[in-house]
């Protein structure tokens, strides 16, 4: 991997989606994952559909490869349903994928709707039997009778073909709407969250699953904060985080009980009392936990910032990377146009080094945790001819506007990038727009 | 401090100066309540004919403008249907 953040050349490698100013809503694309080693990236939309992109490395040998991820397989994940007691419609929306690591030729990825969890298994058929005796090639039945001589069937070789098939389906376990999805490194269970309760299942079994965590108060006017993201440490099997709306995260040991209600660990950064306003709770809500993948840190996003936490200490995040501190003077019209409850994620590089999260704008913003660096960069077809290296940008937060700087009442609120990715080996990351994807790729690699 | 030395509270002044009977307890009850409920009602006429025995002769609370808000007491009538959902098609990132 490529060395400090500030040495990386991001070049725009490919863009993929609708050029269309006009957003078809189910093109919304809703959640992004990279396999384990990087070579799939897949992504899920409004309209419950997951395509799945596969890479392809040119030049393997040359010290400057080019990478290009292109499509492997397409399908439809989920589609609208509707609860009839409640008469209410259930989006097909992908909230989240994971992978599961693989075991064998198929891959296995985890998606999950507002209700209801699916296995898929995506497996390639590159050979079909051919030289039947009792069958032609077009699959038509031969007489029996004009069969004068039998032959072995062999397999030969075919186009390729990528089959994608829902194995299992995780239903009826929640209800309220699903989060979060996590893959424990047992290889065997799972985790899904909603915003008042985290269930634990086991991949093979459907019909039913125990509940690990419930925070839902007898009554439900003293409800004070919900679940917003939950994870299971990578090393850890019997470790997991959740993060709330109040800015906490607890982390609970599956040892200690079989409910986790009472947490052995909570990380919650102390606030000055005489700073709180109307808008402190909810930009402290955190919208997305990851751990590293060493399993020493883990990062959360709240509106304004990324922390990064050492599991070993509660009190206080060892490291804050202010993303667009420069909204905290637009928090008013933020409120008023919901994006204030807009959900960011964030990632980690492969070796933990540099951490990234979106932004308005069709920004996103990476941070160098090694060197205390950090940039701006927008996601864009103009000025990103291959080979050439994207530059930086910057918000002036007021005063005087330098040339090349965008002012922030400028900033275009409904570009939101909610969704990144890094590769988990290679100096490649993804972004998602609203309904683009735009693939970067570091020139030095 | 002063408001104006503080960027947050000088817009909470400003939220509370466009909306007086904003709430005290803007993460509390209200806001997740809402949250949890989210996604789109339909017209229920078990619903609707309860609420219209229930209220008499009075008028039915009226769908706000912004459709997609659930607010109170507002039961769906058949004249805020949704539209529609249009079929399904393939994804334009593949294409």
């Amino acid at each position: 991997m490529a060395g400090a953040g500030g040495d990386m050349q991001w070049c725009l490698s490919q863009a993929k989606g609708s050029l269309d100013d006009d957003v078809t809503e189910a093109d919304i694309i809703s959640t992004l994952e990279f396999n384990h080693t990087g070579e799939l990236l897949a992504t899920g939309d409004k309209g419950g559909r997951i395509v799945i992109f596969q890479q392809e490395i040119e030049n393997k040998r040359q010290p400057q490869y080019r990478s290009e991820y292109n499509v492997y397989s397409t399908f439809q994940s989920h589609e609208p349903e509707f609860d009839y007691l409640k008469s209410l419609e259930i989006e097909e929306k992908i909230n989240k994928i994971r992978w599961i690591p693989q075991k064998n030729a198929a891959h296995f990825l985890l998606s999950t709707n507002d209700k209801t969890i699916k296995l898929w298994k995506i497996s390639e058929r590159d050979k079909r039997p051919e030289g039947y005796n009792l069958k032609e090639e077009d699959g038509r039945y031969r007489d029996p009778s004009t069969v004068t001589s039998l032959r072995v069937p062999v397999f030969r070789p075919m186009d390729l073909m990528v089959e994608a098939s829902p194995r299992k389906v995780f239903a009826n376990a929640h209800t309220y709407h699903i989060n979060s999805v996590s893959v424990n490194s047992d290889n065997e269970t799972y985790l899904s969250a909603d915003d008042l309760r985290i269930n634990l299942w086991h991949l093979e079994i459907t019909d039913r699953s125990f509940n690990i965590v419930d925070i839902k108060p007898a009554n439900m006017e003293e409800l004070t904060e919900v679940i917003t993201a939950a994870e299971f440490h990578p090393h850890q099997c019997n470790t997991f985080v959740y993060s709330s709306s109040k800015g906490t995260i607890r982390m609970c040991d599956m040892r200690a009980s079989a409910l986790c209600d009472k947490h052995s660990k909570m990380f919650e950064e102390p606030e000055d009392p005489s700073n709180r306003s109307f808008f402190s709770e909810i930009i402290s809500s955190i919208s997305d936990v990851k751990f590293s993948h060493s399993g020493r840190y883990m990062m959360t996003r709240d509106y304004l910032s990324v922390k990064i936490w050492d599991l070993n200490m509660e009190s206080k995040p060892v490291e804050t990377y202010q993303v667009h501190e420069y909204l905290r003077s637009k928090l008013c019209s933020l409120y008023e146009n919901d994006c204030i409850f807009d959900k960011f994620e964030c990632c980690w590089n492969g070796n933990d080094s540099m951490v990234m999260t979106g932004s308005y704008n069709n920004f996103f913003r990476m941070f160098d945790r090694d060197h205390r660096w950090d940039v701006t960069l927008e996601a864009s077809r103009e000025n990103s001819k291959p080979f050439q290296v994207i530059k930086p940008r910057k918000v002036c937060a007021g005063g005087k506007r330098k040339k090349d700087e965008i002012s922030v009442d400028s900033l275009d609120f409904n570009k939101k990038i909610l969704h990144t990715a890094w590769h988990p080996q290679d100096s490649i990351i993804v972004v998602a727009t609203t309904n683009n994807l735009y693939i970067f790729q570091d020139k030095m690699n | 401090a002063f408001p104006r030395l503080n960027p947050e509270k000088a817009e909470e002044a400003k939220l509370k100066a466009r909306y007086p009977n904003l709430g005290h307890k803007p993460g509390g009850s209200d806001l997740l309540r809402k949250r949890l409920q989210k996604g789109q009602k339909y017209f229920d006429s078990g619903d609707y004919n309860m609420a219209k025995a229930k209220i008499k002769n009075k008028q039915l609370p009226t769908a706000a403008p912004e459709k997609t808000e659930i607010t109170g007491d507002h039961i769906p009538t058949p004249q805020d249907l949704p539209q529609r959902k249009p079929s399904l098609v393939a994804s334009k990132l593949a294409g």
